[in-house]
């Protein structure tokens, strides 16, 4: 056998190799629109979790689902790295590879805006048992337009301060005994860097980049990053200004916050508080004794934060409505119950100390009440806004600025505000 | 070259000839066969071709011309207007100063490092192999791992700072300071990619008639004179080749920077790959995006051009 034929040959095998594998692949079930064939209907949800514990509980409610419905093929969770997840999401569905169901946090606002959402409310209005009353008003607002729901808000995560104990009594520190400030817990961090070399407190994630994660500290006094309608920045209002001139302070003057680019991590025992969400408890190992307590007060008294994500049905899901249906079965009152052991639930039903320890090794009954249960109702989220990438970057691009010795905090905020302003008008 | 093979037959020596019959070549001679086996072995790259990279580009130019929506799926076309952006963005200035010193940070340090480097190690000593394998090693450890090392020890109280402090010197907070920041990415860089260039460098200096070197020797000439006059000269084929490719890397560095600094502090780190990257993939502006990596492309394809035209005057071929 000449060359030519022994190429023609593979050449042939090979176009055969990918002419069955493309019939293959073009069996895909059909859209269908109310009704589907039995086993015609292959659901696919995002998660950027890789808890093998959360995917399992998902796993499970989504064998239970399938027992009742016959046209479900497969319910697959694909677990995205949360460090791209945005970014991944956006390009599969910018390739047509969109997934049918997803978890979504700040890229909300967007798809919402887009029309990328399939309206909830009547779904789950109409589903029987599943107390849509139940929900909490602060939890849905984020995920809501006129009173419109297009994500299930999941899990609802207050953010708290992580104490130190070990590291407080080795400093000779205490806490006061109610209602520590911001003040106090600064004094308190500088004397523990003074006195150990670790670090005072630590904004998690914060790390001068992700300046969004300071709204934990901001939103104590008062200031907030844009206007309710979110077409104002108002990063330059005066309560703004204190906040950022008591955090520069922190860095550069009291040396009660690490500055940037020290590491330090308070679940290695680096730092004698954090600011950090409830669901990172998990991080305690026992190594050092610990207390969690609500956000320090700030100069406007006490306040609370919530980091959310929701899930959502797109639209552009060949199968919108089982998603759905499945959605509201994932969501109702008995698999949010299995849900809350690792995400704090948006139902008024299931927040009570006693209910969230009993999943929970970490926290006791006391500790939950006092940072999940007496946070969520009255809480706010952090901001969140169409185009939120943008914003992040051109923010942060300004921001660097501010995280200098010598920086102007009433100037940088200024120009944070002209940089973030444009993309807010948008 | 392509060999033609005509196969013709003698008739036996008295036999009567017969009537000449109509000439026929077979289709599938030996020719065409070898023009076909040549086609087949390029398809498979020929495809490639086409499918990751004339499509992608005519897709690009495609979406320039549009802005798309991509939660909605809308597609709108809007012509110029995204290179019309190209003159209004507040940030390209920023963005293109910090892909130019970069890449020409990149490549001075890279090839007179590389140049330097190969030049001391084309001797005979005790260890050679040793440091050539040193110098090269940090090559075939992956770009990311390298770089979140080298965040680590970049940090303010980082393993460079540590080691500075030793003998007295307290050092700058590399990654978030503007001035410094740039050059950290650089160095980190340059460390980790010189050896490409030394073994290039290296193989081929080994290449350089002894003779010349001896009889230049023999004439008086000096070590500066002889490398300067009869070495450079000789590797200046390799000095085009490392330049070219160490352009195109530098431009197209992207996990560096995506790594070591997210672009900051304020732009001072933002290069235009990554800008694209930032425009399209983050902020979702395809159409801009696709704008601004058809700007990135034709960049590339200028300095090559340049680089291969200058080439005339600076290369030298010893045939």
């Amino acid at each position: 056998m000449n060359t030519a034929k022994k190429l023609f040959g593979a050449a042939a095998l090979t176009v055969s190799i990918g002419l069955v594998t493309a019939g293959c692949a073009a069996a895909a079930p059909e859209p269908v629109e109310t009704e589907a064939a039995p086993g015609s209907v292959d659901l696919r949800m995002s998660v950027w979790t890789s808890n093998e514990d959360q995917l399992a509980l998902f796993d499970s409610i989504a064998d239970a689902y399938k027992a009742d419905h016959p046209e479900i093929g497969s319910i697959t969770f694909e677990s995205l790295p949360f460090a791209d997840y945005n970014t991944t999401l956006t390009t599969q569905i910018a390739g047509g590879n969109a997934p049918d169901l997803a978890w979504m946090g700040d890229l909300s606002k967007d798809l919402i805006a887009a029309d990328a959402l399939v309206p909830l409310t009547d779904e789950l209005e109409a589903t029987k048992g599943w107390d849509y009353d139940d929900l909490l008003g602060s939890v849905t607002a984020e995920f809501s337009v006129d009173d419109e729901l297009y994500a299930y808000p999941f899990s609802n995560s207050p953010f708290a301060l992580y104490v130190n104990t070990d590291l407080l009594t080795l400093a000779g520190q205490t806490l006061p005994a109610e209602d520590p400030t911001w003040e106090d817990i600064s004094t308190i961090g500088a004397a523990v860097n003074a006195a150990t070399g670790k670090a005072g407190f630590v904004i998690r994630d914060f790390d001068y980049s992700s300046w969004n994660t300071l709204a934990t500290v901001w939103t104590g006094w008062g200031a907030s990053a844009w206007s309710d309608d979110g077409a104002t920045c108002t990063f330059d209002s005066p309560e703004m200004v204190d906040a950022f001139q008591f955090l520069h302070d922190a860095a550069f003057v009291d040396k009660s916050m690490p500055g940037p680019g020290v590491a330090a991590d308070f679940f290695a025992g680096d730092a004698a508080f954090t600011v950090a969400q409830v669901s990172r408890a998990s991080l305690l190992d026992g190594t050092f004794a610990y207390d969690v307590i609500p956000l320090p007060a700030g100069p406007e008294g006490d306040y609370s934060v919530i980091g959310q994500a929701g899930v959502g049905v797109l639209s552009s899901s060949a199968h919108t409505q089982e998603a759905t249906d499945f959605l509201a079965f994932l969501t109702d009152p008995e698999n949010a119950a299995l849900l809350a052991q690792y995400f704090p639930p948006p139902r008024a039903s299931l927040l009570t100390g006693e209910k969230l320890a009993e999943n929970n090794a970490k926290l006791t009954a006391e500790q939950l009440q006092a940072v999940v249960v007496d946070q969520v109702p009255d809480s706010v989220t952090l901001p969140n806004h169409t185009n939120p990438a943008e914003i992040a970057q051109k923010g942060k691009a300004a921001f660097d600025a501010m995280w200098v010795a010598d920086a102007d905090v009433e100037a940088v905020l200024g120009e944070v505000c002209e940089a973030i302003q444009p993309v807010l008008a948008n | 070259m392509t060999v033609t093979i005509v196969e013709t037959r003698e008739a036996p020596a008295g036999a009567s000839r017969p009537p000449a019959a109509p000439s026929r070549r077979r289709f599938w001679s030996a020719s065409r066969r070898d023009q076909l086996a040549g086609y087949l072995f390029i398809t498979p790259q020929l495809i490639g071709v086409v499918l990751f990279v004339l499509v992608p580009v005519g897709l690009a130019v495609w979406y320039s011309l549009n802005d798309w929506n991509i939660f909605s799926g809308r597609l709108e076309f809007v012509g110029g207007d995204n290179y019309a952006d190209l003159l209004t963005d507040p940030q390209l200035p920023s963005v293109l100063l910090a892909t130019v010193v970069f890449s020409g940070g990149i490549v001075v340090l890279n090839i007179a490092l590389g140049l330097g480097l190969a030049v001391m190690l084309n001797r005979r000593f005790r260890g050679v192999t040793f440091f050539r394998t040193l110098f090269f090693s940090p090559v075939v450890v992956s770009v990311v791992a390298w770089t979140l090392v080298w965040g680590f020890l970049l940090q303010d109280n980082g393993g460079i700072n540590g080691a500075l402090s030793v003998i007295g010197i307290d050092g700058p907070n590399w990654l978030q300071s503007g001035d410094t920041a740039m050059i950290a990415v650089i160095v980190s860089q340059v460390v980790r990619s010189v050896g490409i260039n030394m073994v290039l460098f290296l193989s081929a200096l080994q290449g350089v008639p002894s003779e010349l070197h001896e009889a230049a020797r023999i004439d008086g000439a000096g070590s500066a004179t002889i490398f300067f006059r009869i070495t450079l000269p000789l590797i200046s084929p390799t000095v085009l080749l490392t330049a070219i490719i160490t352009i195109v890397g530098a431009l197209q560095a992207f996990a560096q920077i995506a790594v070591l600094t997210g672009g900051g502090p304020g732009l001072s780190t933002t290069v235009l790959v990554y800008y694209v990257f930032q425009q399209a993939f983050e902020f979702n502006n395809i159409g801009y995006g696709s704008t601004l990596a058809l700007m990135l492309l034709t960049f590339v394809m200028l300095l090559t051009l340049l680089q291969w035209q200058l080439r005339k005057k600076w290369v030298f071929y010893e045939d």
